[in-house]
C-alpha cells in the first residue's frame, strides 16, 4: 500500500518536525478512532478527568504525557483491556468500544495489533512459534503458508536468524522487532505500540523510528504510539496528543510544540544547561 | 486496636474472604469450561504434565521411601509389644494407601509444583504476556491456565500411587531387610488387609480431589496476582499455604464420607 | 521441535508407571479380582454371625474359594448368609459351614467342610449344617458361671 507522502532521504535524519512538513497535507484526516469524555480514577487519584481526542486514519499518532500521566492507560482502553469509568471510544467501522460485549471485543481485536513495552512474547515458546501463534490459532493456513507469512513479517521488521531462539535470548531491539512482527502478522488496520523506544540505546532508537515509519508506509495502518521520548515523537508523529492534568490537548506536532499551550512547550523544551564536562577542568 | 475496631476489621476480612471464594469459584468454573472445549491443547497438556508430574518424581519417590521406612520402624516398635509383628505390612500399607500417600504427596507437590505454577502465571501477568494473548484474541484461561490445572489433576493421583509404592518398598527395606521380618509375611499381611474399594479407591479419590484443589488454587493465585515482583512471590507462598491447609481439611471430610 | 520427543517419552513413562502402580495396588494388593470364579450361590443360616462382613472370604481347608455375598435377617430371625462360591466345585449336600476367626483379634470368615454325600449342592441350595460364630464375651461369661458353680455358696451374687 503506497502512501502519497514524499520520502525524506534516509541518510540524513529529518530535523524535528520536518516529517510533518514533508507530509504536505493537513493532519486532519478522517478520524478512525475517537475518544470522548473519558474519565478514570484509581486509588483515589483521577488519571483521566475528561479526555477527548481523535486519531486520524492511517497516520502515526503519538500520545505523550509525563510518567504516570495515563499514556499506557489510554492505549489499553483502546485495546479494550480496561474500561473507563465514564466516556466513549468510537472506532470507525467497528462501533463503540466501551459498551462492547466480549464477543464483539474479540472480533475487534482481530483488526488490532499491539506491541507491548517489553514485547510480551510467551517466554516458553520460540520466536517463530510466538509470531506464528495468531495464525495457528485463527486461520486454517497450512504450516507452509504460515511459514511464508512469518517470513514476510520478519522481512518487514528486519529480523532474521532468530527462529529458534527464546525471547529471553534476544536483545532489547530484537524483542521489539519480534513483538512488532507478531502484531503485524494478521494484517491489522490499527497498530498500538506501548513505549517502543524505552530501554533502547540511541542508535537502536533511530532504527526503531525508521522501522515504524516504514511499517506505516507499507501497511498503512492507523498507528498509536505512546512515548515520552520527545525527539522520537517529533520525528515520526503526524498527530500529537498530550495528556495533561487529566485532559487531552491535541494537534499537529509542530504547532503544539512551538506555540499554544505552555505546558506542552515546557514538556518538549530542549535542556538548557550545557552538558557536564564541557568547559574548564 | 479497640474492641469495636477489631470486630469491624474481622467483619471486613470475612466479607473479603467470602468475595474471594466467590471469585475463585467463578474462575474455576471458567477454567473447567475452557478445558472441556476444543481445541484440547494436548501438546501443552503434555508439557505441563512434564513440569508438574515428571519433575516431582524425585521428591515424591524419595519422600515416600523415607516415610515407609519410618512407618516400619515405628510400627515395629508398637506391634512387637502385642506380638503382632506379622501385621507390619498391613500397618505400613494401610497407613500409606489411605492417608499418608495422598496427603503427603499433595503437600509436597503443592510446595514444589504448585508454587512454581502460581509463580509462572503471576510472572506472565507482570510481563503482560497474558494481555498479549488477549490482544491476539486467545483466551489465557484456555491457552495457559487450563492445561496447567488439568495437568495437576492428572498427575496428583499418579504421584500419590508412586509415593505409596515407594513407601511400601521402604517399609520392606526396614521391616524385612534390617529388622529381620519375613518378606512373605510382610506382603501377605499387606494383601490381606488392603481392600480395593475401601482403601485403594479411597486413596485415589483423595489424590484426584487434592489434585483439583492444588491445581485450581495455584492457577487462581497466579492469575489474580498483583503485577509486581512482590505479587509474584505472594502468589507462590499463598498457594502453598492455602493448598496445604485445604488439603488437610478436605482430607478429613473425604475420610469421614468415604468410610460411611 | 527442540526436545519434544524426549519430553513426550518421560511424560508417557510417568503416566504408564503411575497407572501400573494403580493396577498393582488394585489387583494384586487390594484383591479387586476375586472376580475369579464364582457362580455357585449357597445359603447358610446361623444363630450368630458375630462380626462377619460382606466379602469376607469363604475357605475350604484354608484355601479361598469364594466370598460372602450378603448377610440379612431371615424369616425365622436367624441370620441368612448368602455365599458366592467357585461354580466348578462339587460340594456334597452334607457340607457344613462354620464361622471362624483369623487369629485372636482377626476378621471372621466362613470355613466349609465338605461331607461325604453323593448328592451335590446346586446354586440356591441351603447348607444344612452350620456352626455359629463364637462370641468371646459369652465364652468368658460361661467360664465364669462354671467356675462360680464349682465354688461353694456365697460367691454367686
Amino acid at each position: 500500500m503506497e502512501s502519497e507522502r514524499q520520502q525524506a532521504p534516509r541518510e540524513c535524519s529529518p530535523a524535528p518536525g520536518q516529517r510533518a512538513r514533508e507530509a504536505g497535507e493537513p493532519a486532519a484526516s478522517p478520524a478512525q478512532i475517537e475518544a470522548r469524555g473519558l474519565a478514570y480514577a484509581r486509588g483515589g487519584r483521577a488519571i483521566f478527568r475528561d479526555v477527548s481526542c481523535r486519531f486520524p486514519r492511517g497516520r502515526i499518532s503519538v500520545v505523550a504525557a509525563a510518567s504516570g500521566g495515563g499514556k499506557t492507560t489510554l492505549l489499553r482502553m483502546i485495546a479494550c483491556l480496561i474500561r473507563p469509568d465514564r466516556g466513549e471510544i468510537h472506532v470507525d467501522g467497528a462501533g463503540e468500544l466501551v459498551r462492547m460485549s466480549d464477543a464483539e471485543v474479540r472480533a475487534f481485536r482481530r483488526r488490532v495489533g499491539m506491541l507491548f513495552q517489553f514485547g510480551a512474547l510467551l517466554d516458553t515458546l520460540s520466536v517463530y512459534e510466538n509470531v506464528a501463534l495468531p495464525l495457528r490459532e485463527h486461520s486454517r493456513l497450512s504450516e507452509v503458508e504460515i511459514a511464508a507469512e512469518v517470513r514476510r513479517v520478519f522481512e518487514a521488521v528486519g529480523l532474521e536468524g532468530v527462529d529458534d531462539l527464546l525471547p529471553g535470548e534476544l536483545s532489547g531491539g530484537m524483542v521489539k522487532r519480534a513483538g512488532l512482527a507478531r502484531a503485524l502478522i494478521e494484517r491489522p488496520d490499527i497498530l498500538l505500540c506501548d513505549e517502543p523506544f524505552s530501554g533502547l540505546d540511541p542508535p537502536t532508537v533511530r532504527r526503531v523510528e525508521d522501522l515504524l515509519l516504514r511499517v506505516n508506509e507499507r501497511v498503512g495502518a492507523t498507528m498509536i504510539i505512546t512515548s515520552h521520548h520527545t525527539e522520537s515523537t517529533l520525528r515520526i508523529a503526524d498527530h500529537l496528543v498530550m495528556l495533561l492534568e487529566g485532559e487531552a490537548v491535541e494537534g499537529a506536532p509542530l504547532e503544539l510544540v512551538h506555540g499554544g499551550d505552555e505546558r506542552v512547550v515546557d514538556f518538549f523544551r530542549e535542556p538548557e544547561a550545557a552538558p557536564r564536562g564541557v568547559g574548564a577542568r | 486496636m479497640s474492641p469495636t475496631g477489631a470486630v469491624s476489621a474481622l467483619g471486613a476480612w470475612t466479607l473479603g474472604a467470602v468475595r474471594d471464594l466467590g471469585r475463585f469459584s467463578v474462575f474455576s468454573a471458567a477454567v473447567a469450561n475452557a478445558g472441556r472445549r476444543p481445541p484440547l491443547r494436548l501438546r501443552r497438556l503434555v508439557d505441563e504434565i512434564y513440569d508438574t508430574g515428571v519433575l516431582s518424581l524425585l521428591i515424591v519417590c524419595v519422600s515416600g521411601f523415607a516415610v515407609g521406612m519410618v512407618l516400619a520402624l515405628q510400627g515395629h516398635n508398637t506391634l512387637s509389644r502385642f506380638g503382632a509383628d506379622a501385621q507390619l505390612g498391613a500397618v505400613v500399607g494401610l497407613a500409606l494407601i489411605r492417608e499418608l500417600g495422598p496427603v503427603l504427596t499433595s503437600l509436597l507437590v503443592a510446595g514444589r509444583a504448585g508454587s512454581a505454577m502460581a509463580a509462572e502465571i503471576a510472572t506472565m501477568v507482570v510481563t503482560e504476556q497474558l494481555d498479549g494473548l488477549r490482544m491476539m484474541s486467545v483466551d489465557p484461561l484456555d491457552f495457559v491456565v487450563a492445561p496447567k490445572a488439568f495437568a495437576m489433576i492428572l498427575s496428583m493421583p499418579l504421584l500419590s500411587t508412586l509415593f505409596v509404592l515407594f513407601g511400601i518398598f521402604g517399609g520392606y527395606a526396614i521391616g524385612v531387610v534390617v529388622l529381620g521380618g519375613d518378606g512373605g509375611t510382610y506382603m501377605s499381611s499387606l494383601e490381606d488387609a488392603v481392600e480395593f474399594s475401601e482403601d485403594v479407591l479411597g486413596g485415589l479419590v483423595k489424590g484426584t480431589v487434592f489434585g483439583v484443589l492444588v491445581g485450581f488454587v495455584a492457577t487462581y493465585r497466579g492469575f489474580t496476582a498483583t503485577p509486581t515482583s512482590a505479587g509474584v512471590s505472594a502468589a507462590a507462598t499463598s498457594t502453598v499455604v492455602i493448598a496445604s491447609v485445604a488439603t488437610l481439611i478436605v482430607d478429613y471430610f473425604i475420610t469421614a464420607l468415604w468410610g460411611v | 521441535m527442540r526436545e519434544e520427543p524426549r519430553r513426550d517419552f518421560w511424560v508417557g513413562s510417568f503416566v504408564l508407571l503411575g497407572l501400573a502402580g494403580v493396577a498393582y495396588l488394585s489387583l494384586s494388593v487390594g484383591g479387586v479380582s476375586y472376580r475369579g470364579p464364582g457362580g455357585l450361590e449357597l445359603v447358610a443360616n446361623f444363630d450368630e454371625v458375630g462380626s462377619l462382613k460382606n466379602r469376607a472370604k469363604v475357605v475350604i481347608d484354608g484355601v479361598k474359594v469364594g466370598q460372602v455375598k450378603s448377610i440379612e435377617l431371615g424369616k425365622d430371625f436367624r441370620a441368612r448368609v448368602v455365599l458366592d462360591v467357585d461354580g466348578r466345585l462339587a460340594l456334597p449336600s452334607d457340607t457344613s459351614a462354620s464361622i471362624l476367626t483369623a487369629g485372636v483379634l482377626g476378621d471372621q470368615y466362613i470355613a466349609l467342610e465338605p461331607g461325604g454325600d453323593t448328592d451335590v449342592l446346586k446354586s440356591g441350595d441351603s447348607v444344612q449344617f452350620t456352626q455359629s460364630a463364637v462370641i468371646l464375651e459369652r465364652l468368658i461369661g460361661k467360664l465364669i458361671q462354671n467356675l462360680g458353680s464349682g465354688d461353694s455358696k456365697g460367691s454367686k451374687k
